[in-house]
């Protein structure tokens, strides 16, 4: 037997004093003491009917507002629509576009001038522009131009406007790559002293497939969904526990807590006790939602999605406590916590494309719970795969978990002063 | 001259216990926050069964002092044994042995009076059934039946402390830590918790209580008079008044405002006190008040003020609490007194009303 084998026996009676520990007095005493201050948590949180409401209707208004209101999916631009040709042709092609949904057009300028003014004054973020010549052009098939301009300051705006024209220019294409042999749809690039971006349509006989696995109507509550589970539960879970010490601390209480016999260990377990159970509570609200409004699959196992969940919570609990030890004040708790609420929203892949962040953004990402979350979260959710296709996130959450826990414990102090 | 006034077991107003066995001791005691000493080299002996009082103005270190024995302040210098266990680094194993009731009400404003008790029940490890019990007791011990469900928020300054020390005591602790318990409550309800403080000392409880308050210090056992984080006399009450004995004159003079400062000016005086149409009038140490009588009324005559009677008092706590704390500001005063005690400074007009 190795030397470290045997000193590992040499300390199993140590293992022993723990399990007769758990089963003596002083462990049933310490329960009773984590159980008294977890109840008298809830009692407080009963009476307070502004934490109640945040609990249960941050969850519902933030699905909501990011689910409906702030879709991303860009439509009906105002558009306004400057036809020097105006023949059956560019009446069609008008249709065309309209029919994408994308533009609108509200507003018939009689040139380009005239609809330049009206982008700089934001009646219209987009300006489709036909020349004279274009109905011409289009039947000798050949520089057929049609110019789209573009407020660009809304940069998805751009895009979707930009992906939205392209579309359509290149669907035309192909249908009529078999008949015309040449350019269709032509728009110069153009720069102007508005800072307004001009777009341009290539036409071009390229056979682009875009294959939309998961989400194939692109819609982006499916995206938004089980991302937003996570961003609720770090905001209000980081929240509730920063203030709860330090809500002690400012009303008084913290001095006859710490002149009980109830050990920080003891305190800590009974605080965030209950807040395990409200964030639960929290992701059935999402789940539930998500899946009544807007049909947010759940091809996974529920079962993966609680584990996956109560890990997250936990990690977000012990951060809760870091704050709570080092706060002075609740006012200097919920600034701490929005410090780190912000960079979890912008760099978790909540809000951009994880892949489309600098490499120095993606490695502070990594280190928000937040991350592995969503990302767990998409897969059990979206893609349905289970917990161990993705164990790193889960190992990721957890040593989050105990090296706050571990700093929590360091931080927090029996003592005034 | 009086000497020192550290020593002796107090005779009044009740005797205390003969247990003698030291509950708290505290040697050197200091505690710094910055560039403020706020306790300075403090010695303390507190016996088992004594009601002992700290008693000095506002920020004169008693919370500290306090904090510091209960063991959530740790002492920047000296050493404290609190029920033989040592200060702090022991604390966590006096918890369930102790009660402290804070200076600011510490209990939970939205939680019932009886949900308060419960709490402190089970944080302090009272089994389920006995728990109930000495909920109810407590409850009915300190007429609190009828507020149960009431919270301490909407409760008057007397209640709230009554709810509070009911709190601290449902473990029945063997060393009561009172920080100013009755600051703002009104003089019957205070007179009712002294009442409460004694039924518990005569249970067997050591009562450590801070005030500001003369007549609550007076019915301590003993008394510690703290000053700028020094203690500046130790002893039972009356042999702290006893060293000022005979330097004590009560005067009717008119016009008596004109006699006030008048008295103050004199270098043999130390304080002067009105006391409705009396003036109460302390004289520096070593001097007699039945002596000195005759010159303080020819010297008030000289300045127009007409003495019509002249009689020696009893010196009261607030005597030596002026005595005591006017002390090294009395500078200005320049007549050399010397304080009550060997560390005390010297009296002073600061104490006047």
């Amino acid at each position: 037997m190795t030397r470290t084998g045997r000193r590992f026996l040499d300390r199993l009676p140590a293992l022993d004093k723990v399990l007769s520990f758990l089963q003596g007095p002083r462990f049933r005493s310490a329960v009773r003491r984590v159980r008294s201050v977890a109840r008298k948590e809830v009692r407080q949180l009963r009476r307070d009917r502004l934490t109640l409401g945040f609990i249960v209707g941050v969850p519902a208004a933030q699905l909501l507002l990011f689910g409906y209101a702030i879709e991303q999916d860009v439509r009906d631009v105002a558009t306004a629509l400057v036809d020097h040709s105006s023949t059956s042709i560019t009446r069609r092609i008008v249709g065309q576009l309209e029919a994408t949904q994308t533009f609108d057009f509200v507003a018939w300028p009689p040139d380009e001038a005239a609809a330049r003014s009206l982008l700089e004054a934001g009646e219209v973020r987009a300006v489709v522009v036909i020349p004279a010549g274009f109905t011409r052009a289009f039947h000798r098939g050949r520089g057929a131009e049609i110019s789209v301009l573009v407020d660009a300051t809304d940069p998805t705006l751009a895009r979707a406007v930009r992906a939205s024209a392209e579309g359509l220019a290149e669907r035309h294409n192909r249908n009529l790559a078999t008949a015309v042999d040449g350019d269709l749809l032509r728009a110069p690039p153009l720069r102007n002293r508005f800072g307004v971006q001009a777009e341009l349509v290539h036409p071009q006989f390229l056979e682009l497939t875009v294959l939309d696995l998961y989400n194939p109507e692109l819609r982006t509550a499916l995206f938004v969904v089980p991302a937003l589970l996570g961003v609720i539960l770090t905001t209000t879970m980081i929240m509730m526990t920063a203030l709860s010490l330090v809500r002690e601390r400012e009303r008084g209480t913290f001095e006859f807590l710490i002149a009980t016999p109830v050990s920080r260990m003891e305190l800590m377990a009974g605080k965030i006790a209950p807040y395990i159970v409200i964030g639960f509570l929290q992701v059935v609200i999402v789940v539930v939602t998500g899946l009544w409004l807007f049909r947010v699959p759940v091809e996974g196992s529920l079962l993966d999605l609680a584990v996956a969940s109560l890990v997250f919570i936990a990690a977000n609990l012990t951060l809760g406590l870091v704050i709570s030890a080092t706060a002075a004040s609740q006012f200097q708790a919920t600034q701490v916590s929005f410090f780190f609420f912000l960079p979890s929203v912008l760099l978790s892949g909540f809000m951009f494309p994880f892949e489309a962040m600098p490499a120095p953004a993606r490695w502070l990402g990594e280190l928000l719970p937040l991350t592995h979350f969503i990302r767990l979260c998409r897969g059990i959710l979206l893609r349905g795969s289970s917990l161990l296709d993705q164990p790193g996130e889960l190992a990721a959450m957890a040593l989050f978990t105990a090296v706050g826990f571990a700093a929590a414990a360091r931080l927090f102090r029996k003592r005034l002063g | 001259m009086t000497g020192p006034l550290t020593e002796t077991r107090a005779p009044a107003p009740a005797p205390a216990p003969e247990t003698g066995a030291t509950v708290i001791e505290a040697r050197g005691l200091t505690r710094r926050f910055g560039d403020l000493i706020a306790v300075d080299d403090l010695d303390l002996d507190v016996s088992r069964g004594e009601v002992f009082g700290f008693l000095g103005p506002n920020g004169a270190g008693k919370s500290t002092l306090i904090r510091m024995l209960v063991g959530l302040l740790a002492p920047s210098a000296g050493s404290a044994r609190v029920l033989g266990l040592e200060i702090p680094a022991q604390a966590e194993r006096l918890r369930a042995r102790l009660g402290y009731m804070t200076q600011r009400f510490s209990l939970y404003d939205d939680l019932s009076v009886e949900e308060n008790l419960e709490f402190a029940a089970e944080v302090f490890g009272l089994e389920r059934h006995l728990r109930h019990r000495r909920i109810e007791e407590t409850l009915a011990e300190y007429e609190l039946e009828d507020r149960r469900r009431q919270r301490p928020a909407h409760l008057s300054g007397g209640w709230r402390q009554r709810v509070a020390l009911a709190a601290a005591t449902i473990h029945r602790p063997e060393l009561l830590f009172l920080d100013e318990p009755t600051a703002g409550v009104d003089p019957d309800n205070r007179r009712r918790f002294w009442d409460k403080i004694f039924e518990l000392a005569a249970e067997g409880a050591t009562v450590l209580v801070s005030t500001h308050y003369m007549d609550e210090a007076v019915r301590c056992h003993r008394l510690c008079v703290v000053r700028d984080g020094r203690a500046v006399a130790v002893g039972a009450p009356v042999v702290l008044t006893e060293a000022l004995r005979g330097r004590v004159l009560q005067l009717i003079a008119v016009p008596v405002e004109e006699a006030i400062p008048a008295l103050r000016s004199l270098p043999s005086v130390v304080s002067v006190t009105q006391l409705g149409r009396r003036v109460h009038v302390l004289l520096g140490p070593g001097l007699d008040a039945e002596r000195e009588a005759p010159s303080l009324i020819a010297q008030l005559g000289r300045t127009g003020v007409l003495c019509r009677e002249a009689r020696t008092a009893e010196p009261n706590l607030e005597d030596v609490f002026v005595a005591l704390l006017a002390g090294e500001s009395l500078d200005r005063r320049a007549t050399g007194v010397t304080g009550v005690t060997g560390a005390a400074g010297e009296g002073g007009e600061d104490g006047a009303r």
